[in-house]
């Protein structure tokens, strides 16, 4: 398997014995690439689900809903004293 | 139906939409309004037109792939076999906390629901008539500009014909200019001839006054001649002689009346 032609494979078309070296192969190594994965990300997004002629909720919808978690994630440690049971 | 609402004023540039959710006001351009070449990254290509439909989306939060992802392994019931496990897993492990927030939470959600569908589609009307607007205010400049350029076109076209035209309008001014000419180059002509006429006249004038003179001159002279040859003795025989000649007259006349 050549590591270049593994880097540029999008994930739908990677196995899962290949999966640590591309995830190694894919890690920003600098800032700026950060800022691009980011950025990349929310052009892909944007693309598929905003900028349409006819939208529906969903594209809005996903963004509240993935707010709503991930600030339930960032928030959980100050959840854990509101469980009902210790043990489970 | 949100999105559309949110998104009936945006699309710009390519590379243009911005970060972060809340500030899609970028409004539509179909024009480009730069001059330079090739000194901003934005590509001057047309754009491709928008595609009609997003990415389904199924609950308002679960992206249709993942269903697709399922389905040949579990079916149709697969994805929610799986939510529902989860959901399980993290209510019994107290992953997820039941407190006062999940009441909050779920009011809201009921709230958001209820009024998506119910104000979803008049909604996504309004947005989709404003859109349409929108469009239809641009393709009315495209087709205005472009009648106006063609009928550019014509006018030039129209031009273009008449200054084919303009040949024979020079070849009228020409022939014109040659009446002119020719009219007075005439009249001149006819000035010369009635100049050297006149001239003429006036030297056969003369000519005939010295003539006319000369016989005046010499009748008189021939006149004054005889007169002064006639003596008072010849004078007084040719009177006798008259009245001798008279009587006779008068006296045939008598004579010849009388008979």
């Amino acid at each position: 398997m050549s590591s270049g032609g593994l880097a540029q494979r999008s994930l739908a078309q990677v196995k899962l014995r290949e999966l640590p070296e591309w995830l190694t192969c894919r890690t920003p190594s600098h800032p700026r690439e950060v800022v691009e994965m980011v950025q990349g990300g929310w052009q892909w997004y944007y693309k598929k689900y905003i900028d349409v002629k006819k939208g529906g909720a969903g594209g809005l919808g996903m963004l509240l809903a993935g707010y709503c978690a991930l600030s339930y994630i960032w928030s959980y440690p100050h959840m854990k004293r509101d469980r009902w049971r210790k043990y489970h | 139906m949100l999105s559309r609402l949110v998104v009936v004023s945006a699309h710009g540039l390519k590379s243009s939409s911005p970060l972060g959710a809340g500030c899609y006001v970028v409004s539509r351009s179909l024009v480009q309004a730069s001059r330079s070449l090739h000194t901003s990254s934005q590509s001057r290509a047309p754009l491709p037109p928008l595609p009609e439909k997003g990415g389904q989306v199924r609950h308002g939060i679960f992206p249709e792939e993942i269903f697709q992802l399922l389905y040949p392994k579990t079916g149709v019931t697969g994805p929610y076999m799986l939510g529902t496990g989860l959901l399980m897993y993290m209510l019994s492990k107290e992953i997820y906390v039941i407190n006062h927030e999940t009441f909050a939470a779920a009011s809201i959600g009921a709230v958001i629901i209820y009024g998506v569908k119910k104000f979803g589609p008049s909604v996504a009307a309004f947005a989709d008539k404003l859109n349409d607007d929108k469009v239809a205010k641009a393709q009315e400049v495209k087709d205005v500009s472009l009648t106006s350029l063609a009928q550019a076109i014509e006018d030039e076209k129209k031009e273009q014909w008449r200054v084919e035209g303009r040949a024979m309008l020079f070849d009228a001014k020409r022939n014109n200019v040659a009446m002119q000419l020719e009219t007075n180059y005439r009249e001149r002509l006819h000035m010369v001839t009635n100049e050297v006429k006149r001239r003429l006249d006036y030297q056969v004038a003369l000519q005939n006054l010295h003539i006319q003179m000369e016989k005046e001159h010499m009748v008189k002279w021939v006149e004054k001649s005889v007169i002064g040859s006639i003596t008072p003795q010849q004078e007084k025989e040719s009177i006798a002689k008259c009245i001798t000649d008279l009587k006779a007259l008068a006296r045939a006349t008598q004579t010849s009346a009388t008979a």
